[in-house]
C-alpha cells in the first residue's frame, strides 16, 4: 500500500541500480530504464529465453535461473545469457528408427557424460537432467523422453557441461521420436479420419450452416452433455 | 509468503472450508446456483470490462471506418507509420522469396511446413526468436472430435453455441473438419499427447464442451506442440529461411495493389531491409500487451497486435473487434507474477471462489466472461475482496479443497506447473488459497479470412490468434490451439499454392500508407503518436521522463 517500497541494490552487468527489492531479474533491469529486446519472451516462465546467471551476496556460487522467475536480492550480481552456442544436428525424422544407433549417429557427445549431476543442479525446472541422458546412453528412449518432458530449452544446463553435451536438443529428438513411433497408436483416431474423409458428416454441419438461428439456438440448448 | 493482514482474511477462508467441503461433496460442483439468464445479463452489463462505454468507440480511420471497436484497438489504427517511402529505394531489394511468413508462433510455423513441402521458398520473419509466442504458452490443451462418443458435428454445434451463433460457418465447419488430422499430423511429427494405456487419447472436457475432448501433453500442451514446429524448422535450412528479432513494421503492395513483401526492422542494429514475396501470410497473435482496460496480461511480451496495424493499412477488414477476452484467474499475488494466468483446470479439480470472508459468491464455472464480471463485482462493486501491499485488489481461490476433495498428492500430480510456479515465489498452494483477479487473454476477433484464410486484399493470407471470424466473439479453451494448426496448414497450403501460379511480383511501393498517413493527419493527432508498437515499454516514469524518445509509447528505437 503506502508504505515506502523498499529498495535494493543490483549490479545489472557490473553496474550498480536501486530498485525495487521485490522486483524480478526482469523486473528489476526494466526499472533501472533498459527495454529489454533480448533474453524476454513470456515472462511467465515457459519459453526459456531469459536464462541469467548470477551471484549473490557472501555466496561463492555462480547460480542460474529465468529472470522472469527469480527475485533479486541486495547486492545481486546479474547477467543475462540471452543465447546459447550449440550445435543442432539436422535430421529427417521419417528416415530415423527410435533405437540408440541414431543418437549414437546425430549426439556422439552425450556418450562422453561424467555423471557429475552439473546439468541437474542447473536446471530451472528441476528437471533430472542428467538422468534423462544416462536413460539415453542406455537406449532407454521412452525414460528420456518423459524426464525431459518440462525442458524450455534454456540452455543452462549445456552452458555448464563438463563434457561440452547439448541436452535439451537430445531430449527433443527423444521427445519427438516416442511421440511418432514408440507411443501406442490412437485406435479410434483411424476410425473417424476416414469417416471425415468419407464426408459422413456434412451433411449434418452442413444443415446446421443453414439453419434458422431460432432452430439452432434450441438445437444447441437441448444438445446431450456426456462429459465426466 | 502473504503478509499478516493477508493471513487473517486467510483464517477466514480455513474457518469456512468445512462448511463448504460438506457441500462439495453433497453437490458436486453444484455448490452455489448457476445465474438465471437475467442474472447473468445484469452482471455482465454492470461489470465485465466490454460493456463499459469507455471500452469501445468508433474508428475514424481505414476499412472499418464509421464502427465501434474496442478502445485501444481504434487507437493504434489512428496512428502513423514509422517510416515513409522517401527511406527506401525500392529497385533494391534485400529478400526475395516466395511466400513470406510473418510471425513464428504456432500458426506462422504449421504454415512454414506445409508451405515447404508443397515447394515454396519460405521466408519467416518474426519479432523475437521463433516460438516466442503466445503459442508457446497454453497449458490446458487442444480440441479434435477423436472418441467415439463424439463427432465433427458435435463440436460445430459446441463451437458455434460457444461463439453465440456470430462464427463465420465456414470458418467454424474447417476447424472441426480438420481436427482429427490435425491431431494426427502433430502426432507424426512427434508430439507426445498424453494417452490412456492402450493407446487411446487421454480427453477431458473443457468449458462450453457437451464431450470430453480436449487432448493435452501434460500441463504444457503449448509447449509440447510448438517445440515440435520449431524443431521441424530448424530441420529445413534449404527450404524455410527465418530472420529472428526482425519485426515487420509495414506491407508492401505492388503495381496490382497486391500485397507482395514487407519492411522489417532489426532490433539490434536497427536496419530495415526489404523483403518481396509472392504470398504473404500474416500469423502475427494477438493483442494482451495493449493492456487494454489497464488489465495485466497472461500474454507474452511481444503480443501488440501489429499484425492488425499492418493489415488495416493495407485494407484488411476485421471482424468482431470490439470483443476481448477476460480469463477469471489471473494472479495477483505476489506481485512477481500478477497477470500470469491460473488455468480453468484448477477450478475444475475443485478450488472454490471465496471472498475476503471465505464466503461464495458465484457458481465456480460460470462462461469466461460471466464468471469474470462476477469476480469483479465481488471486488469493485461489494468491496469484499483483498488488497495486496501493492495496491490490486483480487478474490481467494481456495486450491487447498483440492486435496481435501480429491486426495493428497492430486495437486502435484494434475497442477505441476502451477504448483511450480507458486513455489518459486515461497506459497505452497495445497496449503493455502491463491489470490487472483480476471487479466486479458485472447483477442476474440481479428482480421476477417475465408476458409481459404485468404482476405479481402489479394496476396494476403492470415492464420492463427490474428485472424477473426472463427469463434464469434467467445473462444472456448482448447479451440485456438486447433485453429493455429488449422488454419495455419491451410494458409500454407494457399499461399503457396498461389505463389506458384506467379511468374513476377513486380514493383513493389508503399503509396498506401502515405494514404492513410494523410486520412490520420486528418484527426490533427500528434506525430508522435506511430504503431504498430513492436514492443510494450515498461520503463518507469521516473527515468522515461529523461529519455530522448520519452514522448513515444512503444519502441522507437
Ligand atoms: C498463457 C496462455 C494460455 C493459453 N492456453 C490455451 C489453451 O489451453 N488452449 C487453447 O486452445 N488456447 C490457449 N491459449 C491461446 C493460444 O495459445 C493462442 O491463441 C495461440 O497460440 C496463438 O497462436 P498464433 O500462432 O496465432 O500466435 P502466437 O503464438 O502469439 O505467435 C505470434 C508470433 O508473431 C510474432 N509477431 C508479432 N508481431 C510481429 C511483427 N510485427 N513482425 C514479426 N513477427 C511478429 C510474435 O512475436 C510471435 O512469435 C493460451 C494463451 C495464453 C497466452
Ligand atoms: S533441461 Fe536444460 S535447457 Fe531444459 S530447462 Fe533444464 S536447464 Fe534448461
Ligand atoms: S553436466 Fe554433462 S557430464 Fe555432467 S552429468 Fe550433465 S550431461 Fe553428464
Amino acid at each position: 500500500m503506502s508504505e515506502k517500497t523498499k529498495m535494493v541494490k543490483v549490479y545489472i552487468m557490473g553496474e550498480a541500480f536501486m530498485v525495487p527489492a521485490a522486483s524480478t531479474i526482469i523486473m528489476a533491469i526494466e526499472y533501472a530504464g533498459f527495454q529489454l529486446k533480448r533474453g524476454i519472451g513470456c515472462r511467465e516462465g515457459f519459453c526459456g529465453a531469459c536464462a541469467t546467471v548470477y551471484r549473490e551476496k557472501g555466496d561463492y556460487k555462480l547460480k542460474g535461473g529465468l529472470g522472469c522467475q527469480t527475485v533479486v536480492s541486495d547486492e545481486m550480481y546479474i547477467a543475462q545469457i540471452p543465447f546459447v552456442p550449440a550445435e543442432k544436428p539436422l535430421y529427417d525424422l521419417n528416415e530415423l528408427t527410435p533405437d540408440p544407433s541414431t543418437f549414437m549417429k546425430l549426439f556422439p557427445s552425450i556418450y562422453r557424460c561424467v555423471a557429475c549431476n552439473t546439468c541437474t543442479k542447473s536446471c530451472p525446472q528441476d528437471i533430472q537432467v542428467m538422468d534423462y541422458i544416462q536413460a539415453l546412453i542406455r537406449g532407454d528412449i521412452k525414460q528420456a523422453a518423459e524426464l525431459s518432458f518440462d525442458c524450455i530449452r534454456c540452455g543452462l544446463c549445456a552452458l555448464r557441461c563438463p563434457a561440452e553435451i547439448v541436452q535439451y536438443n537430445a531430449g527433443t529428438l527423444a521427445r519427438r521420436l516416442y511421440g511418432k513411433y514408440l507411443s501406442p497408436k490412437s485406435p479410434e483416431l483411424e476410425d473417424r479420419l476416414q469417416e471425415v474423409n468419407d464426408g459422413i458428416y456434412d451433411q449434418e454441419i452442413d444443415e446446421m450452416m443453414t439453419m434458422d438461428i431460432k432452430d439452432l439456438t434450441k438445437k444447441y440448448f437441448a444438445r446431450e452433455i456426456k462429459i465426466t | 509468503m502473504y503478509p499478516e493482514y493477508m493471513m487473517e482474511s486467510i483464517n477466514k477462508v480455513e474457518r469456512t472450508r468445512p462448511q463448504r467441503l460438506e457441500l462439495a461433496r453433497k453437490h458436486g460442483k453444484m455448490i452455489y446456483p448457476r445465474m438465471s439468464e437475467e442474472e447473468r445479463e445484469t452482471v455482465l452489463n454492470n461489470y465485465h470490462p466490454d460493456y463499459k462505454k469507455e471500452s469501445r468507440r468508433e474508428v475514424r480511420v481505414g476499412p472499418n471506418k464509421g464502427e465501434i471497436l474496442t478502445t485501444e484497438v481504434a487507437d493504434i489504427f489512428e496512428s502513423y507509420g514509422r517510416v515513409n517511402k522517401e527511406m527506401f529505394n525500392f529497385d533494391k531489394v534485400d529478400y526475395e522469396t516466395d511466400v513470406l511468413i510473418i510471425g513464428a508462433g504456432s500458426a506462422g510455423m504449421a504454415a512454414a511446413l506445409i508451405a515447404s513441402e508443397k515447394g515454396s521458398d519460405v521466408l519467416i520473419a518474426t519479432k523475437l526468436r521463433l516460438g516466442d509466442a503466445n503459442s508457446m504458452m497454453a497449458q490446458g490443451g487442444i480440441q479434435a472430435a477423436t472418441q467415439k462418443d463424439d463427432s465433427p458435428a458435435t463440436h460445430y454445434l459446441d463451437v458455434i453455441g460457444g461463439g453465440h451463433f456470430d462464427n463465420k460457418p465456414e470458418l467454424a465447419k474447417a476447424l472441426v473438419n480438420d481436427a482429427p488430422e490435425s491431431i494426427k499430423w502433430l502426432e507424426e511429427l512427434g508430439v507426445m499427447f498424453d494417452k490412456d494405456e492402450d493407446g487411446s487419447m487421454t480427453v477431458k472436457s473443457g468449458g462450453g464442451t457437451s464431450r470430453n475432448r480436449m487432448h493435452s501433453t501434460r500441463d504444457y500442451t503449448g509447449a509440447g506442440i510448438c517445440r515440435v514446429l520449431r524443431d521441424e524448422v530448424f530441420n529445413r535450412p534449404e527450404k524455410i529461411k527465418y530472420l529472428e528479432y526482425s519485426p515487420v513494421v509495414e506491407l508492401l503492395l505492388n503495381e496490382k495493389q497486391e500485397v507482395s513483401g514487407a519492411i522489417i526492422y532489426h532490433l539490434d542494429n536497427k536496419q530495415y531491409s526489404i523483403i518481396k514475396a509472392k504470398s504473404v501470410i500474416m500469423a502475427t497473435g494477438g493483442f494482451g500487451r495493449l493492456h487494454i482496460r489497464g488489465f495485466e496480461t497472461t500474454n507474452h511480451y511481444g503480443a501488440t497486435a501489429d499484425g492488425l496495424v499492418l493489415t488495416y493499412r493495407v485494407g484488411a477488414k476485421m471482424m468482431f473487434m470490439d470483443s476481448v477476452q477476460y480469463h477469471p484467474t489471473g494472479a495477483v499475488f505476489p506481485e512477481q507474477i500478477v497477470g500470469f494466468l491460473c488455468t480453468e483446470k484448477i477450478r475444475a479439480l475443485g478450488a472454490q471462489p471465496v471472498n475476503c470472508d471465505g464466503e461464495l459468491f458465484v457458481y465456480p464455472l460460470e462462461p469466461r466472461d460471466v464468471e469474470a464480471s462476477a469476480f469483479i463485482r465481488e471486488s469493485q462493486g461489494r468491496d469484499l475482496g483483498v488488497k495486496t501491499p501493492a495496491g490490486l485488489v483480487g478474490i481467494w481461490l481456495d486450491t487447498p479443497l483440492i486435496e481435501d476433495i480429491l486426495g493428497e498428492g492430486t495437486i502435484e500430480k494434475m497442477l505441476p506447473a502451477m504448483l511450480r510456479q507458486y513455489e518459486r515465489f515461497g506459497i505452497d498452494v495445497r496449503k493455502y488459497p491463491m489470490l487472483v483477479y480476471p487479466t486479458l487473454h485472447y483477442q476474440n476477433g481479428g482480421i476477417e479470412i475465408n476458409d481459404k484464410c485468404e482476405t479481402n486484399v489479394p496476396g494476403l493470407f492470415v492464420a492463427g490468434e490474428a485472424s477473426g471470424g472463427i469463434h464469434g466473439r467467445n473462444r472456448l479453451m482448447g479451440n485456438s490451439q486447433l485453429d493455429i494448426i488449422v488454419f495455419g496448414k491451410r494458409a500454407g497450403l494457399q499461399a503457396s499454392n498461389r505463389s506458384n501460379d506467379i511468374q513476377k511480383v513486380g514493383k513493389v511501393h508503399m503509396d498506401h500508407i502515405e494514404k492513410y498517413n494523410a486520412e490520420v493527419a486528418k484527426l490533427h493527432l500528434p506525430k508522435s503518436k506511430i504503431a504498430p508498437m513492436i514492443l510494450p515499454d515498461y520503463i518507469p516514469d521516473h527515468v522515461k521522463a529523461k529519455q530522448l524518445v520519452s514522448e513515444y509509447s512503444g519502441t522507437l528505437i
